[in-house]
């Protein structure tokens, strides 16, 4: 364990503001708070279903805007990956998103607060994948990629 | 309160932006936006590992697992005149294979499609370079399968 870095409160506190925007959302308008769902329907612009997508996403950006003025040591990332890796991990993870219909948000917030078993499988499998993936990069690569 | 059901109507495109606004707090709290930290939290058998990221699934499930069944009892949401959850309950090669990638390319770069797109905003290269190519692979499945 790494106690150094565990910084529980924080998580807490933050995942409690997550959990409050999804159900905002939810009491508002009926709809999942999922973001790969709602930033991907951006590909495919239905008339009158891309203003509130398009306004969701200036949220997220908007916030790591103002965050990366006040608080830049939470938003500029050290990665110790390279910028190639980078690249595939984002078109994988936009692909394997919308194929699985869900991300950490809709399926592991959204869907699992549901007991939804689809969503509990899914996240179920992409946290396997992702410490298998962390897991062979840290012991077959040396933890860089 | 009149019942509206159009995604277009002022007060959906308000809320929509009220709840990424919140959500990005959120995530710029947690700890969710920085990818080492990610990296740390999927690496349990390095010996130094990270559980922080485990408290945030715990915070938000916590959260919304209560406020959701008291919303849902209203019986309808406050500008749409039902509730649109996913009925599915089917398990199908499309959701095991999409969510297993989903969980490589996390793995990969520490980075999910929210936290991606709020540490973007920052200009950061390794973050721009990972919402290219979120945009190049959602884009490559609209490309391949029919809406």
């Amino acid at each position: 364990m790494n106690w150094t870095a565990f910084t529980p409160l924080s998580a807490l506190a933050g995942g409690a503001i997550i959990g409050l925007a999804v159900s905002f959302f939810l009491l508002l308008t009926g709809r999942v708070a999922g973001i790969s769902g709602i930033v991907g329907g951006l590909f495919s612009p239905k008339p009158g279903d891309f203003a509130w997508r398009l306004a969701f996403t200036v949220g997220l950006l908007g916030v790591g805007l103002a965050a990366a003025v006040m608080f830049p040591e939470q938003v500029t990332a050290s990665s110790t990956r390279s910028p190639l890796a980078m690249l595939a991990a984002g078109a994988i993870v936009g692909y394997g998103t919308r194929l699985g219909n869900g991300c950490t948000s809709g399926h592991g917030v959204c869907g699992i607060s549901r007991l939804s078993v689809r969503s509990l499988v899914a996240t179920a499998t992409f946290m396997t994948t992702g410490i298998l993936t962390v897991t062979i990069i840290h012991f077959a690569f040396g933890g860089s990629l | 309160m009149s019942a509206t059901a159009s995604t277009a109507d002022r007060a959906f495109v308000g809320g929509a932006l009220i709840t990424g606004l919140l959500f990005g707090v959120g995530l710029v709290l947690s700890g969710m936006t920085l990818p080492d930290k990610v990296i740390g939290f999927l690496n349990p058998f390095s010996g130094a590992w990270d559980p922080s990221l485990g408290l945030v699934m715990v915070g938000a499930i916590g959260v919304h697992a209560v406020l959701m069944r008291v919303i849902l009892k209203r019986g309808t949401p406050l500008i749409d005149t039902k509730f649109h959850l996913p009925t599915r309950k089917d398990l199908d090669p499309k959701l095991i294979g999409g969510a297993a990638l989903f969980g490589i390319g996390w793995g990969l770069g520490g980075v999910c499609p929210g936290p991606g797109l709020v540490g973007a905003a920052s200009l950061a290269s390794p973050l721009l370079l990972f919402v290219g190519g979120l945009a190049l692979g959602m884009g490559i499945f609209r490309l391949t399968n029919k809406a």
